[in-house]
């Protein structure tokens, strides 16, 4: 186990302990599985039975034209929408039962496509957010300043400023998040996550908006990240060369059902991929 | 470090000063003076929720009614002693808060200003309601009497009322502090910002928002009982629509988000209307609402806002939330393969 800067939480030793049990009883379990999903919005079906796995530790690219439905499982697996059927199962828990403000808890962080950060609040803050969940201080213990607090606090911030290393963010820790570059705003959203200790990322088109050298950054980036903090990360990006470039495995989604699935050359040259896209070529940027 | 020792050090310096005033200001002055530190507890709880949580009340008065109305029921009736009676006020107060929140904070916005007005409406009247006026004194409503300087302090009952009133505003506000500056403060301005975003970071917002409102309900609730007991009298008609909406004001004027501001505010509504009243006897109305304007124009952040601008830069948490909004990020332009 690889072990950064930013020390690994005791329940996650636990939990690779116990994965690497799954394993050694001859039993790959995978970290994150969605079964037959099915999603419709009144009477058009967005996702007609999608399945597909990822591995702990594994960069997973989804991908597909407009309309394709990978929002849409990207939001179901969030917690945004509920599924009609199928289920989506991390880690032993199946989501589509649980509330949103659980899978935090259960080590899912993740981003957002137009980048949601707390506006009136510094880069600092917006981090120390991402922290919430690993903190059990209520109301009256931090009315007190009990003992917890400041253990709690202490951290917290300890995470962050390493985490403020890694991202380059030192520069901007004490500004407020508002007025920021979209690509420095991009990465204070990535700092929020990463300190909330997940085990699985997903990142809503992180390309979006970043020019050429930024994305062949946030390629680079993203592999590190996966490497030091022992991540997976589940990836919708209009981005090609992104996510052919990170990802060990790329799921194709074309009209709500998967049409491939595998490595990138795989995919790449899976037939019906190429025509999914060659055939919408013309709309490239309506997301 | 010095930016956080010198909110400290004003905070200790703003408390000798309040101090000193007990022996230097005339008896009703020092009731101006309680009644400031009774209303600006009123706003910070306002403050908790409309300002950090990001859920506008305009009921607030309702609660300030209720903490008051236990207050002098718990004294006339019961004969408990005034400072016994601000933990009861504080429980009933953050009971009715929890429970009206609960269902109230499933409506958004606009929805939720409206339901809580509708709370100012109703809680007066059911002050008067008839199966009740034992307690209440219905129309009529309760005299209590003012406590005296307890251990034989040599303070007069006025003098004794503000140092009380204004202990039990430090403890208050201290807590305050420690709690919207932490993990829980942060959280609630995360929900404000953006909701969804607040739970993917593991916060529940319908308990948090539900919490802050009891929160809220409290702080004013125990205002109210301590706004009852320098008054020594409550009756329906103290507590109309128009105080829930004076609390806002103070709010506003005093500038979201901040402490300092709640001081701030209750200082603007306790002296606004006298000093309106001194400049015109005829339409005091009128020169208030005209300062209000002005002063909204020249502070649209509030007299906190307004400091800021003329200190210098504070603590980031205690910044109002931004108007700005950062340029739309450029379409993701797809590469195609």
């Amino acid at each position: 186990m690889r072990n950064g800067s930013v020390s690994l939480p005791a329940e996650k030793r636990d939990w690779e302990q116990g994965a690497r049990d799954a394993r050694t009883a001859g039993e790959v379990v995978p970290l994150l599985r969605v079964e037959d999903l099915v999603v419709r919005f009144g009477g058009v079906t967005a996702l007609n039975g999608v399945s597909f796995a990822v591995a702990e530790r594994q960069i997973c690219g989804l991908i597909g034209p407009n309309g394709s439905g990978k929002t849409t499982l990207f939001n179901c697996i969030s917690g945004i929408y509920r599924p009609h059927a199928g289920e989506i199962v991390f880690a032993g828990h199946n989501l589509a039962r649980l509330p949103r403000a659980r899978l935090a808890g259960l080590g899912i962080g993740r981003t957002f496509q137009n980048v949601a950060l707390f506006d009136s609040m510094s880069v600092r803050e917006n981090i120390l957010v991402g922290a919430h969940h690993l903190g059990r201080s209520g109301f009256i213990a931090n009315a007190l300043r009990l003992p917890v607090v400041a253990r709690e606090a202490r951290a917290a911030e300890a995470a962050m400023a390493d985490l403020l290393d890694l991202l380059d963010l030192g520069a901007v820790a004490d500004r407020v998040v508002a007025g920021l570059p979209f690509g420095t705003r991009k990465r204070v959203e990535l700092a929020r996550a990463l300190i909330g200790r997940p085990k699985l990322l997903l990142l809503d088109e992180p390309a979006g908006g970043l020019n050429h050298d930024e994305v062949a950054n946030l390629a680079d980036l993203l592999g590190m990240l996966q490497n030091r903090f022992a991540l997976a990360i589940l990836l919708v990006e209009h981005h090609m060369n992104l996510v052919m470039r990170v990802s060990a495995k790329v799921v194709a989604l074309e009209l709500g059902a998967k049409i491939a699935d595998g490595t990138p050359d795989e995919v790449r040259n899976e037939k019906r991929v190429i025509r999914a896209y060659l055939g919408e070529a013309s709309d490239a940027g309506a997301a | 470090m010095r930016a956080e020792r010198n909110p400290l050090l004003i905070g200790l310096a703003v408390v000798v000063v309040a101090v000193a005033l007990a022996f230097l200001l005339s008896n009703y002055h020092l009731f101006q003076l309680t009644m400031v530190v009774a209303y600006a507890i009123a706003i910070l709880g306002l403050d908790m929720l409309t300002g950090y949580t990001g859920q506008i009340s305009l009921g607030h008065g309702a609660f300030y009614a209720v903490g008051a109305y236990v207050a002098a029921i718990l004294m006339a009736n019961f004969n408990v002693p005034y400072w016994a009676t601000l933990p009861v006020s504080a429980v009933v107060c953050a009971g009715f808060g929890f429970a009206f929140g609960f269902p109230a904070l499933r409506l958004g916005g606009l929805y939720l200003a409206l339901a809580t007005f509708a709370l100012a409406i109703a809680v007066p009247q059911l002050l008067k309601y008839k199966l009740l006026e034992d307690w209440t004194g219905g129309v009529q409503g309760i005299v209590i009497s003012k406590p005296d300087a307890p251990f034989g302090l040599p303070l007069n009952q006025d003098q004794w009322l503000y140092l009380f009133t204004l202990a039990v505003g430090v403890v208050l506000f201290v807590l305050a502090r420690n709690l919207l500056g932490g993990r829980i403060g942060r959280a609630m301005r995360a929900v404000r910002d953006h909701g969804v975003a607040a739970e993917a970071m593991g916060i529940d917002i319908a308990l948090l928002k539900t919490r802050s409102f009891a929160l809220s309900a409290m702080y004013t609730g125990i205002a109210g009982a301590l706004g009852a007991i320098a008054v020594q009298f409550v009756a329906p008609d103290s507590f109309a629509v128009f105080l829930s909406i004076t609390l806002f004001v103070g709010l506003v004027v005093g500038g979201i988000t901040s402490l300092s501001g709640a001081v701030f505010g209750a200082i603007f509504i306790v002296f606004l209307p006298n000093f309106a009243d001194q400049i015109s006897k005829a339409a005091p109305g009128a020169i208030y609402g005209v300062i209000l304007i002005a002063f909204l124009y020249l502070a649209p952040k509030g007299f906190a806002g307004l400091l800021r601008r003329l200190v210098g830069p504070r603590a980031p948490h205690l910044a109002a939330p931004a108007s700005s909004t950062p340029a739309a990020p450029p379409r993701p332009a797809r590469a195609k393969n």
